[in-house]
């Protein structure tokens, strides 16, 4: 295996982490304006427990996406170039809707008044939902091929974006990370909070399995290789292990396993029909960015390789340190009074 | 305008906001790691309550700094993606090392540190903060390693098959001696910020308790305010000196290889022995004729440029313009005249509010005084923004003077890496980039007003009550729930 082999392998690894864990912060800002509706209590006891579930992690999480950005800069510079170009104002939106889910979530808690928490809510809703769907669709238009010409560009056009398969990813990675978020609450918290994150992954379940079973099917049509078909097989597998324990109430660390299996699956599925490409082109396979043609010197690649190994692994091993040192459950009974300020001062 | 024009005003606004908060980031961590580690050593729960005030401080400002940055890691791809594909070989990876290196750091460990509070054993809790605080001193070596790159090229050399720029020596890239100067004075300039906002809010909380507007906080004035003022202003006077030694190592950098760029900040039209410093001059800055030079001090400039105070000759902004034509083809090499000159002397003039302020507070405060002159309250608050109103100016001073280089030429490197900043920018029609310009405007106008709102509030408001005693440890498996701290 070569340089270029082995960063398209670390950058396969970057996504998968940036999925997996994003995938569940995402779910939870998604699922939390409806805790608390269904269940007794004070509903806003019951948002503040499901958004602490993910508080000490969720920044951590993000910056999977930062190194892989970078990453891709630095490794496959006309991977980056083409892509982050060519997908101009779907990059747009996501951009915007994270830094207003970044502010939303650190600010939120900061005054204590409910209209505040309901414009900071309204950050973390848009902040959640618009990159859970259009990072499923951003990775289904690459995976499809975009219209490269032979300067590398790429001038996208509405059909690019609207047609069946990459919808199909948007509502893939969305249903994705709902069920994914709802497991890890149930994993993460007890009683009523708890109970309404069953409920949501159970109503979530048989959608969820059906589209990851069509979007990974049509993906495995895309590409040319037979083993994409055994990942798609893996993943439908998880997932109805998941969907079983979450309708049996019981080990939800064995249900979230599973759903993180089947981020990580879909990720696998999506870089492996990728390969030997980074953007195929829809105009001229000749035209296709591929990990040779868009590659970083081996120089530039040797360096990064280090860098990659060294700090990397310590990053999984004090991220994962964090998850143990917050390892106990939360409750919207058992949370303390909001420790913001007034708005004015009295 | 055009893309070109509407990109840059955009990368201009986003990159110069993100830097407004930045230097706080920066200079803060340090400061309450230095708060709690006084906690830590002498249990005095005064410094227990500084940190937890500033911390909250701290994160307020710490969220727009970590949601602006991610525009930053994108915008090279999005709008300058052909100045991408040029550099990516060499300028990615710092950014990428900065993501494995120091931003997971700071992000995990900024999680450890508000949630921690009762989780973690103190110590531990301890070690959190500090490595915060290195890790987003880590981050600004690795960012600035690769802007200090577009200044001075070095460890790369242009390769014509591919017809991009390629990494021949990381450590050339990291020992850049542009990178070093201007990795320091970025830094003396953050802990200017942060050492300015601590001795301001402190010292204005001081005359605040001992007025009678506040009388229930009268006992805090002696034991914790006037401390924190004296570490604040002790922190503006150092980096107040290392400010001045970095800059003039910058300085002397960049009349040898930007010489354009110190040109235009002179206003030095012609190439002259011994020219003066210039105060003040007016004209239409970008017509060399018409601009004249009303109040000017000799010795200054030519110590500026080689540390001599006669025998230096300095080129002027025609002379390099002819040679620079010469070189590199018919082309308009200066940089915005106007910009350069005025962003140059407001960095500098903007530092001396701050250091008059800590001589003045440290007078004040001297053998254990409580000042009491109102008017000390009120310079307290207008020194504040005085900092990043300077960050803002030297930054502008030195990307504007790069211009119209985006990688500016070594004069001693390889003279095939460089390139225009109109070469740079993506293929994007004018419409696409003023769509996004405007959005990115109007969210980051709200939200800089809710952030100066909100640290304001909590400015007001003080070191809250709830947090005067540090809460105990929880002994583990105590309680199966996990108590908050610091919760959202």
């Amino acid at each position: 295996m070569g340089l270029p082999e082995i960063w398209f392998v670390i950058m396969a690894m970057l996504f998968l982490g940036f999925f997996v864990l994003e995938g569940f912060d995402f779910g939870v800002g998604m699922l939390m304006p409806f805790f608390g509706r269904l269940a007794k209590g004070d509903p806003g006891q019951h948002r503040r427990a499901a958004l602490n579930t993910i508080g000490p992690v969720w920044d951590g999480n993000e910056v999977w996406l930062i190194t892989a950005a970078g990453a891709m800069f630095a490794a496959f510079p006309d991977w980056y170039a083409t892509l982050f170009s060519g997908l101009y104002l779907p990059l747009l939106v996501i951009l915007v809707s994270m830094i207003l889910r970044v502010v939303a979530i650190e600010w939120r808690g900061k005054i204590d008044d409910p209209k505040w928490r309901s414009l900071a809510d309204v950050g973390i809703a848009a902040g959640s939902w618009l990159p859970a769907i259009l990072w499923g669709m951003v990775f289904a238009m690459l995976v499809r091929g975009l219209p490269v010409d032979a300067d590398k560009q790429v001038q996208l056009s509405l059909p690019d974006v609207f047609s069946a398969y990459p919808v199909l990813g948007g509502l893939t990675t969305v249903a994705l990370f709902l069920f994914h978020g709802a497991v890890f609450v149930a994993l993460k918290t007890e009683g009523a909070v708890r109970d309404d994150a069953f409920r949501f992954a159970r109503w979530l379940s048989l959608p969820v399995t059906a589209l990851i079973a069509a979007f990974g099917l049509w993906t495995h049509l895309f590409g040319d290789k037979s083993w994409t078909l055994v990942v798609v097989g893996f993943a439908v597998v998880a997932q109805l292990t998941a969907v079983v324990l979450v309708w049996r109430r019981t080990g939800e660390g064995w249900a979230f396993a599973c759903t993180a299996s089947v981020v990580a699956v879909l990720v696998i599925l999506l870089f492996g029909s990728l390969y030997p490409d980074l953007v195929p082109s829809t105009l001229n396979p000749r035209w296709s960015l591929t990990i040779y043609n868009a590659s970083s010197t081996p120089y530039t690649l040797k360096i990064m390789t280090w860098a990659a190994l060294i700090f990397a692994p310590l990053a999984m091993v004090y991220q994962g340190w964090t998850y143990w040192v917050f390892r106990k459950r939360i409750s919207a009974e058992k949370i303390p009074a909001p420790a913001g300020l007034s708005r004015r001062l009295s | 305008m055009d893309t070109l024009d509407v990109s840059r005003w955009q990368f201009g606004i986003t990159t110069v906001y993100h830097f407004i908060f930045v230097p706080l980031t920066i200079g803060l961590a340090p400061l309450i790691a230095v708060m709690q580690t006084v906690w830590h050593l002498t249990g005095n729960a005064t410094w227990y309550r500084l940190t937890r005030f500033f911390g909250k401080l701290f994160l307020i400002n710490f969220a727009l700094g970590v949601a602006t940055g991610i525009v930053q890691e994108f915008q090279f791809g999005l709008n300058w993606s052909e100045y991408s594909r040029f550099v990516g070989d060499v300028f990615g990876a710092p950014l990428a090392i900065e993501g494995l290196a120091a931003f997971f750091f700071e992000s995990t460990f900024i999680g450890l540190w508000i949630f921690g509070w009762t989780t973690l054993p103190r110590l531990v809790h301890l070690g959190c903060i500090w490595v915060v605080a290195i890790a987003v001193n880590a981050s600004a070596f690795f960012i600035i390693a690769a802007n200090s790159w577009m200044q001075h090229p070095v460890g790369a050399r242009f390769n014509p098959h591919t017809g991009r720029a390629e990494l021949t020596s990381i450590m050339a890239m990291f020992t850049n001696n542009t990178a070093i100067a201007a990795f320091s004075h970025a830094v003396f300039g953050a802990f200017l910020t942060a050492g300015t906002f601590v001795a301001g809010v402190c010292a204005w909380w001081m005359l605040r308790a001992g007025s009678q507007e506040c009388p229930e906080h009268d006992a805090d004035a002696r034991p914790m305010y006037r401390p924190a003022t004296i570490l604040g202003c002790l922190v503006v006077l150092a980096s107040s000196a290392g400010l001045l030694l970095t800059g003039d190592t910058q300085g002397k950098l960049m009349f040898a290889q930007q010489p354009m760029k110190m040109a235009s900040a002179e206003s030095l039209c012609h190439t002259r022995t011994d020219p003066d410093f210039s105060i003040l001059t007016v004209g239409t800055h970008n017509n060399c004729d018409s601009v004249t030079h009303l109040i000017e001090v000799p010795y200054v400039l030519p110590f500026l440029a080689e540390g001599r105070f006669t025998g230096v000759r300095l080129d002027g902004v025609k002379d390099l313009q002819e040679s620079y034509q010469s070189k590199f083809g018919p082309r308009d090499y200066r940089p915005n005249l106007f910009v350069t000159y005025w962003a140059f002397r407001a960095m500098i003039g903007l530092l001396a509010v701050p250091a008059l302020f800590a001589v003045v507070a440290l007078w004040l405060t001297r053998g254990g005084r409580i000042p009491k002159a109102r008017w000390l309250s009120l310079f307290a608050l207008a020194t504040l923004p005085t900092p990043f109103l300077a960050n803002s100016a030297g930054w502008v001073f030195t990307e504007m003077g790069r211009q119209p280089w985006v990688v500016a030429p070594n004069p001693t490197g390889d003279q095939m890496i460089r390139l225009n900043v109109a070469d740079g920018v993506s293929h994007h029609s004018a419409a696409m980039v003023v769509a996004s310009l405007a959005t990115f405007t109007m969210i980051y106008a709200v939200l800089a007003v809710i952030w100066f709102w909100l640290i304001r509030r909590y400015v007001v408001e003080g070191p809250q009550e709830h947090d005067s005693e540090p809460a105990p440890p929880t002994p583990p498996g105590d309680d199966a729930l996990a108590p908050l701290s610091f919760a959202y």
